[in-house]
């Protein structure tokens, strides 16, 4: 262990999460918050002078594809839950454990447990043993979990420990081969395409299951009116149910497919205006709670392809939080809910230490400068590839400094 | 070029303002004058393909390159003697003997393909959007010869050139306006890029166009596109000009999208009975290759003065020459032609 002196970040507008930004300083001993608000540093602290800036906790981005430490750190991402989607898939214990100790010290990851060995959907893996081994939820990864037998008695094993299951709402029945959704633009651009309810389908079956089992399900994307509507009911009559998006669904619409840009191929396929609007008002009202970015970095053999060709995803670490403080900027959702999204809820329902400005918790510290320009440029982009739909875009905010565990992350 | 003057609404600018564009990608991005030109310009070729000695020197010493990707028989033949009767020099590579099929990637190929200098690069290949990836890495214009279920300019184009033909004839009543004409186009639309193309083309100039199909073969919002969307074959026919037949794949015939042959021919092909339901001068019109007995029948596309599927082919290889012709003028340094 490297000695630590206390940390003390001064003069900066503290995003805890709970509540508006107020002026304050934070402490940390160890790797622990000892005291916010307005306390002073002693001898001997290392000091940080936020200047005024915004300091919150670091994000916690609940779920990526690829370990990219560059990327996370520049977007402020200090913990990253990692979809089974590795190959080989997170299925098995030893697994899980090398992911989990795969980033540290300055990034933690939290392994997400493959469903079903090998993500085939037809056996049920080591569930408890990768639990303790550093698995933090179990989902299908970016696939639909077809055999509904299947995927209760995996939601049940999943309650019995506690685990939160990750689901990937497309029925693949309906889904098949497509890549864009139905509609206009998929009809012009001749792209194979599903109807947007293959979402709503599957989310129905999802809940219905997660009833019986009485298992915590949160649903990583839900990209459509419908679906949002179906969550929203669900959580009305009390179900233990959380669901994400990724900026890419409230920021983009499926006219960014024209000229069969690969760079907008994503999982689920991006959708129509109306479901964006849908989107952006669910971000306001509650119904969803967590905003990911999904990160996946491709490289030009998997995106310099025909449409059909090129693997989905995107590199959206370093976008995720300039794309989401453009919400606030358009009043969609103010900071203290910024903050719920990016940090308190993931680290609810990863079931980790973090997420919140309060004595006790882990020591990770964003300093953000919420207005700070710069222009998105997928060819000088801290992550493995640079696979934005956001190319040449202006945006706004930044991480300044970022602390895990008390320990300044230099970037 | 026609000696009759020019009708009005296909007036265009002079020189290489009259089609600025450096690829033929699509019907998407032309303007009504740009397909009226290359229609113009196809006229000159029809008269010489119909002259004992069918040789232009235009493209004398230039390269073309068919790259195609897909299987195609007739388009790839119609490609390689429009290229010839203008007196370029033409290659055929087939993807099967290709190196696609040891994994090179498509932008390799492409890269390839411009490293050798080809001077106009003619591509079908079964993805959409797959010639405009192409087109993007090579200095060469490249010709869409078809791309998934996106687009086939060339062959909407001379489906247009037939039924200009047809409306200028003598023996058709009605007057050379598009805009005046009832167009059904009836088949898998959902999978053909003949029917987006031609959708494209005939709204562009104007024309009314209802399409037909089952509803499993219908893409979504395709009323978007500016046509009417019918699954009942017999008032989609009613009173219409130009009754167009597309190609059933028959790997689709049976299972998920259709039960059978038998109910297809019974719902939705064209039978002389139910050609008596579309207007009395109404041209009957196939893309091909037909499923003879299945979407059309043989006494409906062997009708000598209905039938337009054989003039089709005619006037295919006459619209790919004026296409190759007006692509290179640039390269060629033809005067008013300066480059993009």
């Amino acid at each position: 262990m490297i000695p630590r002196e206390p940390l003390t970040i001064t003069g900066g507008q503290l995003l805890t999460g709970s509540g508006a930004p107020s002026a304050g300083s934070i402490r940390c001993e160890g790797d622990r918050i000892v005291a916010t608000g307005d306390v002073a540093a002693q001898n001997g602290d290392r000091t940080h002078d936020a200047k005024g800036k915004i300091v919150m906790p670091g994000i916690i981005d609940l779920g990526v594809f690829e370990i990219d430490k560059p990327a996370f750190h520049f977007g402020g991402i200090t913990r990253a839950a990692l979809m089974p989607d590795q190959n080989p898939p997170l299925d098995y214990p030893a697994r899980v454990r090398f992911a989990a100790s795969y980033g540290k010290p300055d990034l933690w990851v939290h392994p997400i447990a493959a469903a079903t060995r090998g993500l085939s959907g037809e056996e049920l893996p080591e569930l408890g043993l990768m639990q303790e081994a550093g698995a933090r939820a179990v989902s299908s990864g970016r696939q639909w979990l077809a055999d509904s037998g299947m995927m209760l008695r995996m939601m049940q094993y999943a309650a019995m420990l506690g685990l939160p299951v990750i689901s990937h709402a497309e029925d693949a029945g309906l889904t098949g081969g497509a890549v864009a959704t139905a509609g206009e633009m998929a009809t012009r651009l001749g792209l194979p395409s599903a109807p947007a309810e293959a979402e709503a389908l599957a989310i129905m079956r999802d809940i219905a299951l997660a009833e019986i089992a009485g298992a915590h399900l949160h649903i990583r994307q839900v990209t459509t009116a419908a679906g949002l509507d179906l969550v929203r009911a669900a959580k009305k009559r009390g179900l233990r149910l959380t669901c994400g998006v990724s900026p890419a669904y409230f920021m983009l619409s499926d006219i960014a497919t024209a000229g069969f840009l690969t760079f907008t191929r994503l999982s689920p396929p991006l959708r129509s205006e109306a479901d964006r609007q849908a989107v952006r008002a669910a971000l306001a009202d509650g119904t969803i709670d967590t905003i990911a970015s999904g990160h996946d970095p491709r490289g030009p053999e998997d995106k310099r392809l025909p449409f059909v060709d090129a693997a989905p995803g995107m590199a959206g670490a370093e976008t995720l939080l300039p794309l989401t403080l453009s919400l606030v900027r358009d009043g969609v959702i103010d900071m203290a809910r910024l903050c719920e999204l990016l940090c308190v809820n993931p680290a609810r329902i990863l079931g980790v230490e973090a997420g919140r400005l309060e004595p006790g918790m882990e020591a990770d510290i964003a300093v953000i400068d919420p207005d700070r320009p710069w222009i998105v440029d997928s060819n000088r982009m801290e992550a493995q590839a640079g696979n934005t739909p956001f190319d040449k875009q202006p945006v706004q905010g930044r991480a300044i400094a970022l602390f895990k565990g008390g320990q300044r992350i230099e970037h | 070029m026609s000696d009759e003057p020019t009708p009005s609404s296909t007036r265009y600018p002079a020189g290489g303002d009259a089609f600025p564009h450096k690829h033929l990608i699509g019907i998407a991005p032309l303007a009504p004058w740009e397909i009226h030109y290359l229609l113009d310009e196809a006229e000159q070729w029809v008269r010489l393909n119909r002259q004992p000695a069918k040789h232009a020197d235009a493209l004398a010493g230039l390269t073309i390159i068919n790259a195609f990707f897909e299987n195609s028989t007739r388009t790839l033949l119609s490609f390689e003697i429009a290229g010839k009767r203008l007196g370029a020099d033409v290659v055929n590579m087939h993807a099967a003997q290709s190196s696609v099929k040891k994994g090179e990637t498509l932008i390799d190929t492409a890269t390839t393909l411009n490293a050798m200098r080809a001077d106009a690069i003619v591509i079908r290949h079964s993805s959409s959007g797959a010639v405009q990836l192409i087109a993007d890495k090579v200095d060469c214009p490249v010709l869409n010869a078809g791309d998934g279920q996106h687009e086939h300019p060339t062959q909407a184009l001379l489906d247009a050139l037939t039924m200009r033909f047809w409306l200028r004839s003598d023996d058709c009543p009605l007057s050379d306006e598009f805009a005046k004409l009832k167009i059904a186009i009836c088949g898998d639309i959902m999978h053909s890029r003949v029917a987006r193309s031609n959708i494209l083309l005939l709204t562009t100039l104007g024309a009314e166009v209802r399409v037909c199909a089952p509803p499993a073969l219908m893409p979504a919002a395709i009323e978007q596109m500016k046509v009417t969307p019918y699954h009942d074959f017999d008032a989609a026919i009613e009173g219409v000009d130009v009754v167009m037949m597309l190609r059933l794949q028959m790997e689709r015939m049976a299972g998920p999208f259709i039960p059978s042959a038998r109910e297809y021919r019974h719902l939705f092909g064209l039978t002389p009975e139910r050609l008596k339901r579309a207007a009395p001068h109404a041209l009957v019109m196939h893309p091909g290759p037909m499923n003879r007995g299945v979407e059309i029948d043989s006494s409906v596309a062997d009708m000598l003065e209905r039938s337009a599927i054989t003039r089709q082919v005619e006037m295919g290889v006459a619209l790919r020459m004026a296409c190759l012709d007006v692509l290179t003028r640039r390269a060629r340094g033809v005067e008013g032609w300066n480059s993009l």
